[in-house]
């Protein structure tokens, strides 16, 4: 067909969408998040080194998924709905606190937006949990996966979890995950952002492409 | 209020599915699920054979269209029948795929089929060869498709390895089946699966409850 002159580049007018892979997973005495760093526009990469592990508090992080935009409006609105909740009850949050915020938003509004966070932290009642609130569902699960990225790495997970990881398998497990979906969704890549988040705090570690994990025809 | 036409039920039934092949060390293991349904609301059949011999060392996996599929593969049959008699030799891996392939890319448009063509030849050993839905022919160690392979590329990227044992592809190959099957809702059934070498065919069927399980199962 034909193309005007003067309309631009595609990428110009499409939606930025962080098309993604995000994970979390909760071990004895904590949690790991993982997310890779693409933000694309159409076939465009905005941005290669996006952060999508966001802080909603000092021991809670949120995984960001779908439109860049209302993912991140939604961390933005839970960090500061947090704040106040914590200096009420005179309390450190608890991590099923800031899931349910964002569930609440996410549920609300669910015509209107089109993200996909994962809420996961620690905190001294319940300690590592994960949460997910896709649609605006509330479920706390072992582990969860989320982003396009994810679709190809349900049988690797579904193979390789074990109940009762420790923190350095449960990272280990978290890296390879985000290498085997970044290296086959188009809308996944980059480097690899990790969190891993205990009673001690959040300790957060950025890992290069060239470090990851390699597969048999690489 | 409009009755909703798919385009499976123009087409006929229609194979969500999960089809793999790899090469081991002296062969090739071929498999599918054994699920056919109309438009992902129905299963018209449960106990479909997807894996189909084309001649004594060689089988193909179809997905896409079964009704497409199945005329490809009769047509394709035929003519590596006549193929091996002309050259007075068994066919090579590699016709078995280039037939699919001729087939499936003049017909371009009105075909909807892929195929995994596998199998063992005197002169290159285990092949597997993969024939995509607009007629690319391409040979791959390891390779999936159908529906439900979307679930397992990070599996299959992490435990294949060239030149395993003949139990451990084997394994390897039920192992991801089974995970297709437990997430891809088109996929199920049994296990079929073929395992090929210079010596012969062997068949292996896995039945639903004999299928690996996994954590949350």
């Amino acid at each position: 067909g034909s193309n005007m002159e003067g309309t631009g580049p595609e990428w110009l007018s499409a939606e930025v969408k962080t098309g993604t892979t995000i994970i979390a997973i909760e071990f004895d005495g904590g949690v790991v998040l993982g997310s890779d760093s693409r933000v694309s526009a159409g076939d465009a990469v905005v941005n290669r080194v996006m952060n999508k592990l966001s802080p909603l508090h000092d021991r809670i992080f949120c995984a960001l998924s779908g439109s860049a935009a209302d993912a991140q409006t939604i961390a933005e609105m839970v960090n500061y709905q947090l704040d106040v909740h914590s200096v009420e009850i005179d309390a450190d949050p608890k991590v099923r606190s800031a899931a349910t915020l964002v569930r609440n938003i996410s549920y609300r509004y669910k015509e209107e937006l089109s993200a996909h966070l994962i809420v996961a932290g620690w905190d001294r009642h319940e300690g590592g949990q994960v949460y997910a609130t896709l649609n605006g569902l509330l479920t706390r699960q072992p582990f969860a996966i989320g982003g396009s990225g994810s679709f190809y790495v349900y049988g690797f997970v579904d193979a390789e979890y074990r109940k009762g990881m420790n923190k350095e398998e449960s990272q280990k497990f978290v890296l390879n995950t985000l290498s085997l979906a970044m290296s086959r969704d188009g809308s996944s890549g980059g480097v690899a952002y990790m969190v891993t988040i205990d009673e001690q705090g959040a300790e957060e570690k950025v890992i290069l492409g060239n470090d990851l994990m390699t597969f048999f025809d690489q | 209020k409009m009755e909703k036409v798919c385009d499976a039920q123009i087409k006929g039934v229609s194979t969500g599915t999960t089809i793999l092949a790899a090469t081991f060390d002296g062969g090739v293991v071929i498999g599918s699920d054994s699920r056919a349904s109309i438009g992902g609301e129905y299963v018209s059949s449960k106990t479909i054979n997807k894996v189909i011999q084309v001649h004594d060392r060689v089988f193909c996996c179809m997905s896409g269209s079964l009704a497409d599929a199945q005329a490809v593969t009769k047509a394709a049959k035929f003519h590596l029948a006549l193929h091996s008699v002309q050259m007075e030799t068994p066919p090579l891996v590699i016709a078995a795929a280039t037939i699919l392939k001729d087939l499936c890319y003049r017909n371009k448009e009105e075909l909807q089929a892929g195929f995994i063509t596998a199998g063992w030849d005197q002169k290159r050993g285990a092949q597997v060869y993969v024939v995509s839905l607009g007629g690319m022919l391409v040979s791959q160690p390891v390779t999936i498709g159908g529906s439900g392979s979307t679930y397992i590329y990070g599996y299959v990227d992490a435990k294949y390895k060239p030149d395993m044992s003949r139990e451990e592809c084997l394994q390897f190959a039920i192992n991801a089946l089974a995970l297709a099957m437990g997430r891809d809702n088109v996929s199920g059934g049994v296990a079929n699966l073929a395992v090929i070498t210079e010596s012969g065919v062997e068949h292996v069927v896995v039945p639903g409850n004999k299928l690996p399980t996994f954590h949350d199962d």
